[in-house]
């Protein structure tokens, strides 16, 4: 399956068996600069979409991960809690913030695809 | 001097569109937040080589008359009268009740006049003080024509003894007229990063040519508000609206070394100044909130607002400003606490995210400066 976008310009890469990888964006990333902190959710929480569920601290200010999908966290890459900097240099992919079981695998159309996450960017 | 709706710029915006900055409001302005460089960058640049800043939303006035100095020392609890010629002294605008409406940089010009630099956000603020209480003793000329560069970082002399080799022997706090690739400029060894450095002040038609001139150095490059404010946390330089307001005495801020002794209890012109009374028995008696450094543990920042509470859940202070510090590698507060909290070691804590982030008090500076003193 591809990555898909959402408007709060974070990526889900869909997996087998309704697991998905979720990580922000290079846009999103360049938005927020350098960034010092990201605060993780604790595997065998429970996300809702729209909710937050994690916050990422740049050297310029505190903003919040909103899930694209709900489900359960089954992962998180605790690697970033010692260097946030892998969202800056790898946003797409050593940079990935959390692994999700989806509990409505039909949220996953509602997000866009590459091509009209692009377009929505540039507007 | 008009004051309106309407955003305004500064005589360098074309070059930071040009350079790539991003461009936010701030202060009335569109000013650069950052560069392509980024703000950590930026901030390692200004503390390894030399950083170029536009501040010039500052305000920069001019007060004149017979007697300037004696008048303006009406308004601050700092020694003006015997401000050495071309001589930079930081103040502070009081108020009656012993708060503080602005910090400010002054300059004796000689021949009464002196060159004041006030904080943009405060501008306005501090023209009508200064027009309410000197307007009929003194001559107040607010230069809306005039730029207003910092130079900061420990190539800023190297870099601008180029230009005019009499800058490398000027000290800390000191300023001089000169001329800068035949562009007339006011400069004084000052800044607000903590570093050794400069601010140039030019006309706003030279701006540009001069701004170019200073980054055809290779050890020059722009560096935006972002890290302008990391740098001067790291510093432990007061912001005003955080470490400084109305509701708080410069003691209460503990800008103590900055109320000079001519003007404190038994000085040669003790008091007479707006809060006088309030300030100076806080000078003797101290006062009931303190500013302090803490570094929080771990590696969350602990920004402004966060509230600060003693072992048992008591709230004892707020934080005035916080981030994450480059130069340390690690998230830096400064914070306001109950003078009682100051000096004890007893465990204290911010409360970031209704999360409770154990953290130390530690001295101001975080980093140490690198003041050129002769």
């Amino acid at each position: 399956m591809s990555i898909k976008y959402s408007e709060d310009h974070e990526w889900v890469d869909a997996k087998e068996d309704d697991l998905v990888v979720i990580g922000i964006t290079d846009f999103a990333q360049e938005q927020l600069g350098d960034l010092v902190y990201v605060e993780l959710p604790e595997v065998g929480d429970e996300c809702t979409k729209g909710e937050n569920i994690s916050v990422i601290e740049s050297v310029k200010a505190a903003s919040d991960l909103v899930a694209p999908v709900s489900g359960s966290i089954i992962e998180v890459n605790s690697r970033l809690e010692d260097e946030p900097e892998i969202v800056t240099e790898d946003s797409m992919g050593e940079g990935w913030f959390i692994k999700v079981k989806l509990s409505d695998p039909a949220e996953l159309d509602e997000l866009m695809d590459e091509e009209t996450y692009n377009t929505f960017i540039e507007e | 001097m008009s004051v309106g709706t309407e955003i305004r710029t500064t005589p360098f915006h074309k070059m930071h569109v040009n350079a790539g900055a991003k461009m936010v409001p701030f202060a009335g302005y569109e000013m650069p937040v950052s560069y392509p460089l980024g703000i950590k960058k930026e901030h390692n640049h200004t503390r390894e080589s030399a950083g170029l800043f536009d501040v010039s939303h500052m305000g920069q006035i001019r007060l004149s008359g017979e007697h300037a100095m004696s008048a303006l020392e009406s308004l601050v609890p700092v020694d003006i009268v015997d401000l050495p010629l071309m001589r930079t002294r930081y103040a502070l605008f009081t108020t009656e009740n012993g708060g503080v409406l602005d910090d400010l940089m002054v300059t004796n010009l000689g021949d009464n006049d002196l060159f004041l630099v006030v904080n943009a956000a405060c501008k306005e603020a501090d023209y009508d003080h200064l027009k309410n209480h000197l307007g009929a003793s003194c001559e107040i000329e607010f230069y809306d024509d005039l730029a207003l560069l910092a130079l900061q970082g420990p190539k800023a002399a190297m870099v601008l003894s180029e230009f005019a080799p009499s800058v490398k022997e000027m000290t800390f706090m000191t300023a001089k007229q000169t001329m800068l690739n035949d562009i007339d400029c006011f400069i004084t060894r000052s800044g607000y990063t903590g570093e050794d450095g400069y601010e140039i002040s030019v006309s706003a038609k030279d701006a540009e040519s001069l701004a170019s001139s200073l980054l055809s150095s290779e050890e020059v490059e722009w560096i935006g508000l972002g890290a302008r404010d990391s740098l001067r946390l790291e510093a432990g330089l007061s912001l005003y609206g955080h470490e400084l307001d109305i509701s708080h005495s410069p003691v209460e801020s503990s800008l103590n070394w900055a109320l000079s002794k001519a003007r404190r209890l038994g000085g040669e012109r003790e008091g007479n100044y707006l809060g006088s009374k309030v300030i100076m028995n806080q000078i003797e008696n101290g006062s009931d909130t303190k500013v302090v450094g803490l570094i929080p543990e771990g590696r969350m920042p602990v920004r402004d607002g966060a509230i600060i509470q003693d072992e048992n859940g008591n709230q004892i202070g707020y934080v005035t400003s916080g981030g994450f510090g480059p130069t340390l590698n690690k998230p830096i507060s400064i914070a306001r606490l109950e003078t009682k909290f100051t000096n004890s070691h007893s465990k204290i804590f911010a409360l970031v995210r209704e999360k409770k982030i154990a953290v130390e008090i530690v001295k101001l500076p975080f980093v140490k400066h690198n003041y050129y003193r002769g």
